[in-house]
């Protein structure tokens, strides 16, 4: 059993940003806790298998250091909810920057 | 020529009467046009394919791709040709939604790669088609804004995520569309509405502009009623994009050459392995039957049919169900209120880590949120090594399986999904039996391989398309196309359904 | 009477001696450097400080839906150069991996790092201290990141974050090369572990300054290091609980935090209390730390691998064509020019201060002999950096320029006089030094029957001491000597003038 509790929902949830409603959390802990049952069959897998992160083929691709044209500020601001001075406006930020 | 005769031709003859001069392109689009307002509407009971639909956009490119065959300079084999795009495609001129609330009425200031690709070769954008939100769910009924209908039975699914782009394919809405198949979403869509869809070779088409699901896994690949047609269009989008560096630079296989050989219906040589996990408990038996049906007429054509087993396959659902979600919650990290979409609860007093829980909690369905929890659980540092780790490792042990079977198979198939398409609110509130409809396409995504399915008859129980698969090794996506046009070739010899569905029983039903 | 203390700056209360009769100090820096490419790590918009707000912007570095992130190769070589400077292993296969956290600076929600595999690792570097000793420094890892954005907080008593009513936001940093370098612990340098920390992160800016992959300006923030201090009991080998200090903005704050934190640590520690992990900002003004907001949890980054970025394989052939392009190491640069121009410590240390180091050996490259190219950098241009108020490479003159006028000396066509007002000249613009000695008619008069003539004018004028001069006082000879000069408005060269004097009163 994977076990993961309403509480463990919860705390997914504030570390996802979602304010999930009580309800969602009592519908969602037991849908998580069924569907990371399923997934965990994969825990069967003996540990000394590489893993594989990405299929492509290459390596070492990389762009010249050349400037390509930006976006006109107008543009770039268009889908801002608000924009104020040339910048996002956005809801005070609680903390320092991490 | 009437317009209920240019909706129902293949994507290839259309261009062949356009660059003739038989029909113009703004007749075709405006017969395509035509068809979208008798049977895409209303969302409530219609076919519900688009959920953009740009008509002046339409006719402004087939005008141009009109003045350019006069001049006798068509841009490419399908100038001329309309074409629907799945709405998590970034469009300059048309909103990208994903069909979630979030990003609702956002207009990119930037073409993804295929867009521009299919503008620059004259091709015509209809609109942008319904999907399951952020591409996450196989029946388009996670859309947030409303789910489309399976064009062969209205209250059935039409597959998904790419249910819009299938959906209008099938419904003769658009002769082409564009789909994106992260786990199946271009292929099983296309089983379930009796069309073909195609997952090219990961890195052979460009991603950039595709709204990201999960990264590993996305790829963007044609949707059409013929493999001639796929094939045509899969040309058009693929090839090297330095836009996009995980686009490989190896040339793209010739698959329209691969199409237009396997229509000569000759297999002689081809040897094709039936993999033996994707059968038995589950298989809806008007499938496997009309499997057999498949395998049978294969080995009719001259191919050589073995039985091949993929044993670590049984780790391909559980793993996508891990790495899907995990990337997901990365990539869905930037639908935050702050730089476009929805912003919910901005009231001059609540912080942005407020605004941004309130937003994102409004502003995605269910399915998404879940997906995105489970993701941040598989990532987090007491369950990495056990989850989001060990389905890195099944995804190793899928990618041996495939190489041992191409060590004595050309190609592998497999029925495209279990079940035909199954009823609007059948799976809904069962995520887990929902998840079983990509059990077949799964490990291509997870082994970055091709993989395509083709119409393969209707099921004896239920009357509804079927879907074979077929998987090529990656970069030998010529492969499959080339098992497919000539399985094509022979099915519609036996095959009765008509090519498009009449669409009266719906209309009048609601 | 009760003391008075300053309220807000509380002091820490033990020495670093005190301190160390006590405890080890343990220091970690990390050392956050932006790359000075043309364009930012992960698209073309240009890497510009100080540009109008969101115009170095797209959809990439905007972190808009669809967009994909296009590794600058640039900034992979000067991430593998640095690592060659600093001793270390380049990694022959690396890759990128998402940090991921919420906060409005950053775009994406998660910053394109790498993790488990840095693509430089396992160097060190030999750090000269004050008093000429070196001490070694050993490197964890390098790797590559990308910066945030920048916001302003709006409103509030303060204008800092605490109080405000919005932000607003500008990506013109968002995406920005970063080079994260990140020391191994540094254990036993008991009293001098804040010396050892301002002259690590002054040899590092010296060797990246070297090497001209960043602009290395702390002041500007594109240099900025975090300074983890810990104290373990003596004798013991735990490490403490450390703290990491962060906004360390000059090279002297970097000792000042460390002896700070040391100080403050051996407070709490000494009176029975324990240190809590956390991050705490350092104030430039009062030189003491205070803490940073606490973290409520872990800090659960959920890393895992970049899928939009291939990995990097980077080939021996490119790393060994990249070893041989690197510049030597400052200070050994420094001894090297020492010995060779015979400079004394201090003469060194002048040039150094004066920031003349590379202006001299400029000029000396140019072909003016050491002594002279130097003792014109220290001591007239010097002088008129001063009077302008520029830096000495801000004036407008070049290392040619002046060893020109060197060799103009040199070759006899100049006085010292005269090549200072040359040099005058081409600081007012007036061209190179040749344009001005001919826009000035500023040659030496060279011409020996000119100058006899002017000496037996001379001469003439004054017939005393003519007198005097033939009588053996040849000490008279320079009212005559002066007599020519000024004739000739300086251009004469006065101990040829004297030996013409004597010559004509023999
Ligand atoms: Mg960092
Ligand atoms: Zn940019």
């Amino acid at each position: 059993m994977s076990d993961i509790t309403r509480d463990d929902v919860a705390h997914l949830a504030r570390l996802a940003r979602l304010a999930v409603s009580d309800a969602e959390l009592d519908l969602f802990s037991g849908q998580i806790d069924a569907i990371v049952d399923t997934v965990s069959k994969v825990g069967e897998i003996p540990d000394d298998v590489p893993p594989t992160a990405q299929v492509v083929p290459q390596t070492n691709v990389l762009r010249p250091d050349e400037t390509e044209p930006s976006l006109p500020r107008d543009v770039a601001l268009a889908g801002a909810p608000a924009a104020e001075e040339g910048r996002f406006r956005v809801p005070r930020i609680l903390g320092e920057e991490l | 020529m009437t317009g209920s005769e240019l909706i129902s031709l293949d994507a290839a003859e259309l261009a062949r009467r356009i660059h003739a001069r038989e029909v113009s392109s703004v007749e075709v689009t405006r017969a395509h046009l035509e068809r979208i307002e008798a049977v895409d509407g209303p969302a409530e009971s219609g076919v519900h394919a688009f959920l953009h639909i740009d008509a002046d956009g339409a006719l402004a490119a087939a005008e141009a791709a009109d003045r350019a065959i006069a001049e006798g300079t068509p841009a490419s084999p399908l100038a001329g040709v309309p074409i629907a795009l799945k709405d998590n495609l970034t469009t300059t001129d048309m909103p990208t939604t994903c069909a979630s609330r979030i990003l609702e009425g956002w207009r990119p200031p930037y073409d993804a790669t295929v867009v521009a690709r299919l503008r620059a070769a004259g091709l015509v954008p209809l609109g942008k088609t319904n999907l399951d939100e952020f591409a996450m769910g196989s029946s388009t009924e996670n859309s947030a804004f409303g789910p489309s209908r399976n064009p062969w039975d209205l209250t059935r699914i039409p597959g998904g995520s790419g249910g819009g782009s299938s959906s209008a394919v099938a419904a003769g809405e658009a002769p082409l569309a564009l789909g994106s198949d992260t786990g199946g979403s271009i292929r099983q869509p296309g089983a379930v509405t009796g069309t073909v869809g195609v997952k090219p070779t990961y890195g052979t088409v460009s991603r950039y502009g595709l709204v990201a699901f999960s990264s590993s896994l996305d790829q963007i690949g044609p949707c059409a009623r013929s493999v001639l047609d796929a094939a045509l269009l899969h040309e058009v989008i693929g090839g090297q994009d330095k836009n996009d560096q995980t686009s490989v630079g190896a040339p793209l296989p010739p698959v329209v050459e691969a199409a237009e050989a396997g229509a000569r219906g000759d297999l002689a040589g081809v040897r094709i392995g039936v993999v033996t996990q994707f059968s038995g408990e589950g298989y809806q038996p008007g499938v496997l039957a009309a499997f057999t049906d498949a395998v049978r007429l294969l080995g009719e054509l001259g191919a050589e049919v073995v039985e091949v087993s993929c044993p670590s396959f049984a780790y391909a659902l559980p793993a996508y169900y891990l790495i899907a979600p995990s990337e997901a919650s990365s990539n869905l990290a930037r639908f935050d209120a702050m730089r476009y979409g929805l912003r919910v609860g901005d009231d001059g007093e609540r912080a942005s880590d407020e605004v941004m829980s309130l937003t994102r909690e409004a502003g995605f369905g269910a399915e998404v949120k879940r997906r995105i929890m489970i993701g941040t659980h598989a990532l987090s540092a007491g369950s990495y090594d056990a989850l989001y780790g060990k389905a890195q490792k099944a995804r190793t042990l899928i990618v041996r399986d495939f190489t041992a079977a191409f060590e004595t198979c050309d190609v592998l198939i497999s029925p495209t999904t279990p079940t035909t398409a199954f009823a609007i609110g059948e799976r809904v509130d069962d995520p887990l039996a929902m998840y079983l409809a990509d059990l077949c396409t799964i490990p291509s995504n997870l082994a970055g391989n091709a993989a395509l399915s083709v119409p393969c008859g209707r099921s004896a129980d239920d009357g509804l398309p079927v879907g074979l698969q077929v998987m090529a090794p990656a970069l030998a996506d010529d492969r499959a196309y080339r098992v497919a046009a000539a399985y094509e070739v022979a099915r519609a010899s036996v095959d009765t359904a008509p090519r498009i569905p009449e669409l009266r029983a719906l209309e009048t039903s609601r | 009477m009760t003391a008075v203390t300053n309220p807000g700056v509380e002091s820490a209360p033990y020495t670093v001696e005190e301190v160390c009769e006590h405890f080890d100090p343990v220091l970690g820096l990390e050392v956050h450097v932006e790359l000075n490419t043309a364009t930012k790590m992960f698209c073309g918009c240009a890497n510009r400080f100080g540009a109008e707000p969101n115009t170095n912007v797209c959809p990439v570095c905007l972190g808009l839906p669809g967009s994909l992130p296009r590794l600058n190769g640039t900034a992979v070589e000067s991430a593998i150069k640095i690592g060659l400077a600093l001793n270390c292993h380049v990694r022959e296969r690396s890759g990128f991996a998402r940090k991921n956290y919420f906060y409005p600076d950053m775009p994406k929600n998660f910053q394109i790092s790498q993790y488990e595999d840095p693509i430089v690792f396992d160097g060190y570097l030999d750090v000269p201290l004050d008093d000429g000793s070196t001490w070694r420094v050993e490197i964890e890892r390098a790797h590559m990141e990308e910066d945030t954005g920048k916001s302003l907080h709006i409103g509030g008593a303060t204008g800092r974050i605490h109080g405000a009513d919005h932000s607003l936001l500008d990506y013109n940093r968002s995406g920005v090369p970063l080079i994260e370098i990140v020391t191994k612990p540094i254990l036993g340098a008991g009293v001098r572990a804040p010396e050892v920390a301002r002259a690590y992160v002054t040899a590092l800016r010296d060797v990246l300054r070297g090497l001209g992959v960043s602009d290395v300006r702390m002041d500007q923030g594109s240099m900025r290091c975090d300074a983890n201090v810990s104290l373990m009991p003596k004798g013991s080998s735990t490490f403490g609980t450390r703290t990491e200090t962060k906004n360390v903005n000059s090279l002297r704050s970097v000792e000042r935090a460390v002896r700070y934190e040391m100080g403050r640590h051996a407070g709490v520690l000494l009176s029975g209390g324990s240190i809590r992990q956390e991050t705490r900002h350092f104030d430039e003004q009062s030189g003491t730390t205070s803490p940073g907001r606490p973290k409520e949890t872990f800090a659960d980054y959920r890393f895992f691998p970049e899928p939009d970025l291939p990995p990097l394989e980077p080939s021996r052939d490119w790393v060994e064509t990249l070893r041989a392009g690197l510049p030597e190491r400052p200070w050994e640069r420094r001894a090297r020019i020492q010995t060779e121009w015979g400079l004394s410590d201090e003469e060194l240390r002048d040039l150094v201060n004066a920031d003349a180091l590379d202006l001299v050996a400029d000029t000396v490259d140019a072909g003016a002999p050491p002594e002279a190219a130097r003792s014109w950098w220290v001591s007239y241009l010097a002088q008129q950096a001063n009077t302008a108020g520029v830096t000495l490479p801000e004036l407008a003159i070049t290392p040619a320029q002046v060893a020109r006028v060197v060799a103009l000396v040199a070759e006899g066509t100049l006085t010292n006089k005269l090549a200072r007002q040359v040099v005058d000249g081409v600081l007012a613009g007036e061209g190179e030094p040749d344009d001005v000695v001919a826009g000035r008619g500023l040659a030496v008069v060279s011409d020996e029957s000119a100058l006899t003539t002017a000496v037996d004018e001379a001469l003439a004028a004054q017939p005393d001491i003519a007198e005097k001069i033939r009588a053996g006082k040849t000490k008279a000879a320079g009212a005559i000597v002066g007599a020519v000069m000024k004739a000739t408005r300086g251009q004469a060269d006065a101990a040829r003038v004297q030996e013409l004097v004597l010559e004509r009163c023999r």
